[in-house]
């Protein structure tokens, strides 16, 4: 173990010492009446943030026979690890951990993009033929395609055969296209103008699946389509973003003649860097006329 | 057979068997998906009556899939035994279901029942069971079957240890296991979902699995859940250590076909684990099934999902299995919409499950795209116990990293068996006594702390 490792378990410790203090103090036997109210006052301060919690660092298990042997084999594992019990039940600290970051997810899931930010990237919007949030989730079929404005602003609005079109959707993330799209399209629309590659009119789909790309490429006839969608969160994140590439798409193709790039938000591939490793895959998809498995990268 | 009943002066007419059957079910959105849902509360109803009034007889004649066509179906209606059939074939499902659920039918006698049914009638008396008459139902039907150890006897309940990894770092699946164990999980199996689903990664991780629980000596038996071809080669050509076999399955051969499997596939990997497989036997196969995945593959025949879900059950049972688990909420909101429809189908997959006489489990779990949340699925969980399910999923926290969904924790097992009673398998609960990490059935100070693996 190196010296770095080390400090970071020692801060670990450290941590959870300090809470366990803290935890303490809250907990203070009971007063007389006057007292009590002193207690009851609103002070200053705020609690930290459960969802910074390095849940590879914690270690809640109380009196563990080998800490440093057991925090050294949970580095490989990302998940909730060395979480200690209340009975046969959960600490209460990892219980709310859990909980935050579910909710993050369900955020995701369920909101909408802010139109605005949509807006304020320069992007017009179009809709699938979903209505709304649940016909989205539960109609994968009807959020492959687009409707009927949809088809009219595209062919009124978009470069006919372009080399490329690109379009962002929503797709199972609302916060993955917040966190993502701007670093993503900058990088790519970079790397294509550098590399000489025209690329069409860009805008944004809501209530997308993936395979409405599909759909997209028959209309615009580009030679290129690629979605930047959000994925289905996790827990351990919840702005995870892809990007799917087909060399000519046609509607009913099969699945493996998309190219992906994924596993992109802070945490993984970093956004920016994401859109310039696209814009190479597609200027190679363009090159050899083909994509997915068609293409040997 | 009368197809056409009247609700509230209202008629409602069914065009056939298939019909009634997809619209007497419980509110499904893959039901709807697939566009063969009821389009109101009524008609549902009015086909749950219809429904009740048909024969057993009326319900084996017509198959979700025809005979000819099928294997699923040929492996259904071949195992059926036809004198046992005969003492059942004119009964309604209204007065099937009676009597499953009468004082006087006992378990045993719902076991030989079993074998003279089909799953079209296994799911078609599940449609006119609530929520509690499943569990009713299913309490009275005790499983057993035998791998290293014995799952299902009375007054047990087991978990499966599923220590997923991101990358299948043998580091962190070693992390994982020893934290499941340490809380009394991992009596039904120690079982992977691998990411590198390759010959050779297989093999290594049964090798690690092999050795530990060796090393330990944990009464449990180990899997790698990778397609069936890859474990057999696994074994054969890397020496790896077999003894449950997995295998994921559908309920119609189409089905089974998008999972790239069929029946013979299944029975060869079969006789290679009884025969070369470490394990005592002789219930050595793993299924895992799951509402939905037919219409996802296309493979439903226009029937409906909670029908192709029995049918799994019918096809798993000629290969006695040791576990089958319905992963009842994995495959998303379009099939599932909510809390409630995963409930509802995981009550009724457990119940169809022991009702065709097979040793059944239940992976209670959600996705982030679902309205659902850990409360609903321990809930879940908690009505399974009552119901006599033989085992749910471990997995750290409930949250499973690898395969981005929630299920139940290592935790649960644990305290469900507090809250009812009930204890691990026999050898197995005298091995967390040993070890110190249980005491009378309840956990010790010490469970919870990995780290007393790395004792030397």
């Amino acid at each position: 173990m190196d010296t770095k490792e080390l400090r970071a378990i020692i801060e670990g410790v450290l941590a959870e010492m300090n809470l366990d203090a803290a935890q303490q103090t809250t907990s203070e036997p009971v007063g007389t009446e006057a007292t009590k109210a002193v207690a009851c006052e609103i002070t200053d301060g705020c609690l930290d943030d459960i969802t910074a919690i390095d849940i590879k660092q914690q270690y809640l298990v109380k009196e563990p026979y080998d800490r440093e042997g057991f925090l050294e084999l949970k580095q490989f594992a990302p998940c909730r690890l060395g979480i200690g019990k209340a009975g046969a039940r959960y600490n209460t600290l990892p219980q709310l951990m859990f909980r935050a970051a579910h909710s993050a997810a369900q955020d995701a899931v369920f909101s909408d993009v802010d139109q605005n930010f949509v807006d304020s990237l320069g992007l017009f919007t179009i809709r699938s033929r979903c209505e709304n949030k649940d016909i989205y989730l539960t109609r994968p079929d009807l959020g492959r395609r687009l409707n009927e404005e949809a088809v009219a602003a595209v062919k009124e609005k978009c470069e006919k055969n372009p080399q490329v079109q690109i379009f962002v959707s929503d797709g199972l993330s609302s916060a993955a296209v917040a966190a993502n799209t701007k670093d993503v399209l900058a990088g790519l629309l970079q790397g294509l103008k550098s590399s000489g590659i025209k690329v069409g009119t860009p805008f944004f789909l809501k209530y997308g699946r993936v395979g409405a790309m599909d759909e997209i490429s028959e209309i615009t006839g580009a030679d290129v389509t690629c979605v930047l969608i959000g994925e289905r969160p996790g827990l351990i994140t919840a702005t995870s973003m892809s990007a799917y590439i087909a060399y000519k798409g046609t509607i009913g193709m099969p699945e493996a003649r998309r190219t992906v790039v994924s596993n992109i938000h802070s945490a993984g591939t970093i956004p920016a860097e994401a859109g310039a490793h696209i814009a190479e895959i597609i200027k190679t998809i363009l090159e050899k006329k083909a994509s997915g498995t068609d293409l040997k990268l | 057979m009368i197809l056409k009943t009247k609700l509230f002066g209202h008629t409602y007419e069914f065009g056939s068997v298939r019909e009634v059957m997809a619209k007497a079910n419980e509110e499904k959105s893959g039901d709807k998906l697939a566009g063969i849902a009821a389009e109101s509360a009524e008609e549902r109803v009015a086909a749950k009556y219809v429904l009740s009034n048909l024969t057993l007889n009326d319900l084996r004649n017509n198959p979700a899939v025809p005979y000819e066509e099928d294997e699923v179906t040929r492996i259904i209606q071949d195992d059926v035994n036809e004198s046992i059939f005969g003492e059942h074939k004119n009964k309604t499902v209204a007065e099937f279901r009676e009597w499953l659920l009468d004082i006087e039918t006992s378990g045993d006698m719902i076991k030989r029942a079993s074998r003279g049914i089909t799953s079209e009638i296994v799911s078609g008396v599940a449609k006119l069971m609530s929520n509690l008459d499943l569990v009713y139902g299913a309490k009275k039907i005790e499983i057993t079957a035998h791998c290293n150890t014995t799952i299902g006897k009375e007054g047990t309940f087991s978990a499966r240890l599923q220590p997923n990894n991101t990358t299948d770092d043998p580091k962190g699946i070693l992390a994982s296991t020893m934290e499941g164990f340490s809380l009394g999980c991992g009596d039904a199996v120690l079982g992977l979902n691998p990411v590198d689903d390759s010959v050779e990664s297989v093999a290594r991780i049964l090798k690690q699995f092999y050795e530990f629980r060796n090393k330990w000596e944990i009464p449990t038996q180990i899997c790698v859940l990778a397609h069936v071809t890859t474990q057999i080669e696994a074994a054969k050509k890397l020496d790896a250590p077999i003894e449950l076999v997995f295998q994921s399955i559908a309920g119609s051969q189409k089905g089974n076909e998008a999972f790239g499997i069929d029946a013979n596939m299944i029975e060869e990997a079969r006789q290679y684990a009884l025969k070369e497989g470490k394990a005592d036997g002789p219930n050595v196969m793993y299924f895992e099934t799951g509402q939905g995945s037919e219409l996802s593959s296309e493979a439903h025949n226009d029937w409906d999902q909670l029908t192709m879900e029995a049918r799994c059950y019918g096809f798993a049972k000629r290969y006695n299995p040791f576990l089958v688990n319905t992963v009842v909420g994995f495959i998303g909101p379009e099939y599932l919409y909510d809390s409630k429809q995963v409930i509802r189908a995981g009550l009724e997959d457990h119940f169809m499950g022991k009702l065709t006489g097979i040793s059944m489990g239940c992976d209670a779990c959600y996705t982030n795209h679902m309205k659902a949340d850990q409360n609903d699925i321990e809930n879940l969980a908690t009505l399974l116990v009552a119901a006599g399910c033989n085992y749910i999923m471990g997995v750290p926290q409930g949250d499973d990293c690898m395969l981005m969904y929630q299920c139940t924790g290592y935790h649960e097992a644990a305290a469900l068996r507090e809250v009812f009673g009930l204890r691990p398998i026999e050898e197995f609960d005298r091995w967390l006594e040993k070890m110190g990490f249980s005491k009378d059935g309840k956990l010790t100070p010490l469970a919870g702390d990995a780290s007393v693996f790395l004792r030397k």
